[in-house]
């Protein structure tokens, strides 16, 4: 026990004596969070819209004012002409613009039919999606206030309700995927190149021929990243629920617990990696290929994984974070106990015993 | 048994396609509580030698056994109480002096206070810079420090790989003393250098080149085996003088050796009379010529030749 204790130490000196790299340790995952938080946002508000107006009407100013005063929207522009759309368009002000015809109100209330046309920049499909449905659910709006004091024979309302996220917050998704990403990062790649870098200082050869078992050995490495990783938890919930307003509706004591059994996931992965990896630079690449983008690709934050071809799917499965990140969402945001996420925290279980395995039966007892 | 015994070693690495022999089947043994050398040239095969004893590596074939323990079945024994600092020097840059020392105290069991009057003597001259990180040491006094964490766990043998390769004069002859201190509470000391002068400092040596033991004897046995008559020669110019003792059919070698050349001959008659004439026939000046005493450097040369 007190070689175990005195490795720990001496990993631990490793990590507090770098100051730099702790710095990095500890502030990563707070500006990861910040930067996903503020920066990458794929929400649509204030887009910048144009109105051309040819009837100037009562029903048309009330529309236009309706879109207006949506955040989603932002007028800054009225056009007086066809080619002026274009124009606006072309010189990247503007990602929607809304063209009333001549007689709009005139039409609407004599021939029960009026048009309004929505011109989107679909260059980016997904806003331009995004911004017509916006526009047409406020149009919609003022179509139904026309109608309330009559009954029409048929009409179908379709209510609809957002689970879990009514606001349709996108850091309601992100949250547990940077907890993911940072997870893997900080355990996985620091621990990949604990080892390597005994072997590389050639400190290796004297600890090999002292009484130390490779399993303590690979344990003690472990147990100091444990405790920045811990850190690193704490920081991303702190932040999530004080500065993104993302609500831990589960038990924070699970949430911590399965976070914690990931983490440990991590470990065991970056100590595989260190085990076979010849040099720091190796490791470090490997780590980086291997965790880096699969966790980005694969874990479902990104891109959801039902769209994937099948065999995506397949691989999807053997990534640790997907399961991670599928428990955190169920704990976190959907408030769900053991009972629902049991399944995936016995997939970690079974993961972190197969790498930890690997890794003390791979573990070289000599130089070659 | 012996503390160290080795039967037949082989050992090959192998570099792209083709196979290199570090080892060629060497045999010795080294008595209890010796220091042991094994002097030879980069290259020579000490490196590869040490890290089969020390259990770090397995041999191609043969057999060796440390304390008793076979190298390749006891290892866990041997780990237990062989003391080794590799070449490179292989102690936490980061770790000050005084961690590095109470790190390899615990992880072979034991304190620094149990075993200290074992390194006392060495501990005492690195003490004053306890706190000072390993990385920023001295080379000589970094070597202090490995001895010390060698030491520690009080080792049966202690195996020392080209200890004082690197190090000044000065700390090199420190360093010595302290083997023989050592020596003195019953250490069987392995120790090799590249450093011919160390030689002697040895109770044993075993001369190795190309992975193959050229003699194993004490310091004063290896030059006893040298019969012939050493000649020293000097002259004005040194490199031509070297060339034309060369194409002399009589003599068997010349090498330089400091201000001097060292000169044999196949034959002992009138060897003296045929390095004057060779010297005077190529028209030197400032000729001196000695007989002198070999030293272990001239018979490595000799048994190099053979």
């Amino acid at each position: 026990m007190k070689q175990f204790l005195i490795f720990v130490k001496k990993e631990w000196l490793h990590i507090w004596r770098d100051r730099r790299t702790l710095f990095i340790l500890i502030w990563m995952p707070i500006v990861q969070i910040i930067l996903y938080g503020f920066a990458l946002t794929n929400e649509v508000k204030n887009s910048n819209i144009a109105i051309f107006d040819q009837s100037q009407d009562q029903a048309s100013t009330t529309i236009s004012k309706e879109i207006a005063a949506s955040r989603y929207f932002n007028l800054v522009k009225n056009v007086h002409s066809d080619q002026d759309i274009g124009a606006t368009f072309r010189q990247g002000k503007i990602r929607m613009a809304v063209v009333f015809p001549v007689n709009f109100r005139y039409d609407l209330l004599h021939s029960n039919h009026a048009q309004i046309q929505l011109i989107a920049d679909a260059s980016d499909p997904n806003t331009a999606n995004t911004l017509t449905n916006y526009a047409s659910s406020i149009i919609n709006d003022y179509q139904q206030s026309l109608n309330q004091n009559e009954q029409l024979p048929y009409t179908i309302k379709t209510q609809v309700r957002m689970l879990y996220n009514p606001e349709l917050k996108g850091a309601y998704s992100f949250v547990p995927g940077v907890m993911a990403l940072v997870l893997m990062l900080v355990c996985t790649m620091m621990t990949s190149i604990a080892i390597v870098k005994e072997k590389e200082m050639g400190t290796m050869e004297v600890i090999l021929v002292s009484p130390l078992k490779p399993f303590r050995i690979i344990i003690a490495k472990a147990v100091p990243y444990l405790f920045v990783s811990l850190l690193n938890i704490v920081s991303i919930l702190l932040l999530s629920v004080y500065v993104l307003d993302v609500p831990i509706v589960g038990s924070i004591w699970l949430l911590m617990t399965e976070s914690t059994l990931f983490t440990i996931t991590s470990l065991s992965l970056g100590i595989l990696i260190s085990n076979s990896a010849k040099t720091q630079q190796t490791a470090m690449f490997i780590a980086m290929m291997s965790l880096f983008l699969p966790t980005l690709l694969f874990s479902g934050f990104m891109f959801p994984i039902e769209n994937m071809p099948l065999p995506m799917q397949i691989i999807s499965n053997v990534v640790p974070s997907k399961w991670f990140y599928i428990i955190i969402k169920d704990i976190m945001i959907k408030g769900l106990g053991f009972t629902s996420v049991w399944k995936e925290t016995l997939i970690l279980v079974g993961m972190t015993m197969t790498l930890l395995g690997i890794s003390i039966y791979k573990f070289k007892i000599r130089l070659a | 048994m012996k503390p160290v015994v080795v039967e037949n070693i082989v050992q090959k690495y192998r570099v792209k396609k083709t196979v290199v022999d570090a080892l060629k089947g060497i045999s010795f043994t080294v008595d209890s509580g010796e220091i042991f050398g094994i002097i030879g040239p980069d290259g020579a095969g000490k490196t590869s030698l040490f890290r089969i004893l020390t259990t770090l590596l397995l041999a191609e074939s043969g057999n060796a056994w440390v304390d008793g323990f076979d190298v390749i079945k006891d290892y866990k024994e041997i780990r237990n109480r062989i003391g080794y600092m590799p070449g490179k020097f292989s102690l936490y840059q980061d770790l000050s002096v005084q961690e590095n020392l109470e790190f390899f105290a615990t992880i072979f069991n034991t304190s620094i206070q149990k075993n200290y009057d074992l390194i006392k003597e060495i501990y005492q001259q690195i003490e004053p810079f306890k706190d000072r990180k390993a990385g920023q040491l001295s080379g000589g006094m970094k070597q202090k420090l490995a001895l010390c964490c060698a030491l520690i766990h009080k080792p049966t043998v202690l195996f020392l790989d080209e200890p004082t390769t690197g190090v000044d004069a000065v700390s090199r002859k420190e360093f010595w003393e302290m083997l023989h201190r050592l020596k003195l509470q019953g250490i069987t000391i392995l120790v090799s250098t590249a450093y011919m002068d160390e030689a002697s400092l040895c109770d044993r040596v075993a001369l190795i080149q190309k992975g193959e033991i050229l003699s194993i004897n004490t310091p004063g046995g290896v030059i006893d085996q040298f019969e012939k008559p050493l000649w020293a020669i000097k002259a004005n110019e040194m490199y031509k003088l070297m060339n034309a003792i060369k194409d002399d059919p009589a003599v068997e070698s010349c090498y330089p050796f400091g201000q001097y050349h060292h000169v044999v001959f196949k034959t002992q008659e009138n060897s003296k009379q045929k390095l004057e004439n060779i010297a005077k026939g190529g028209h030197f000046t400032n000729i001196e010529i000695e007989a002198i005493k070999p030293n272990i450097e001239d018979c490595f040369m000799a048994l190099m030749k053979d």
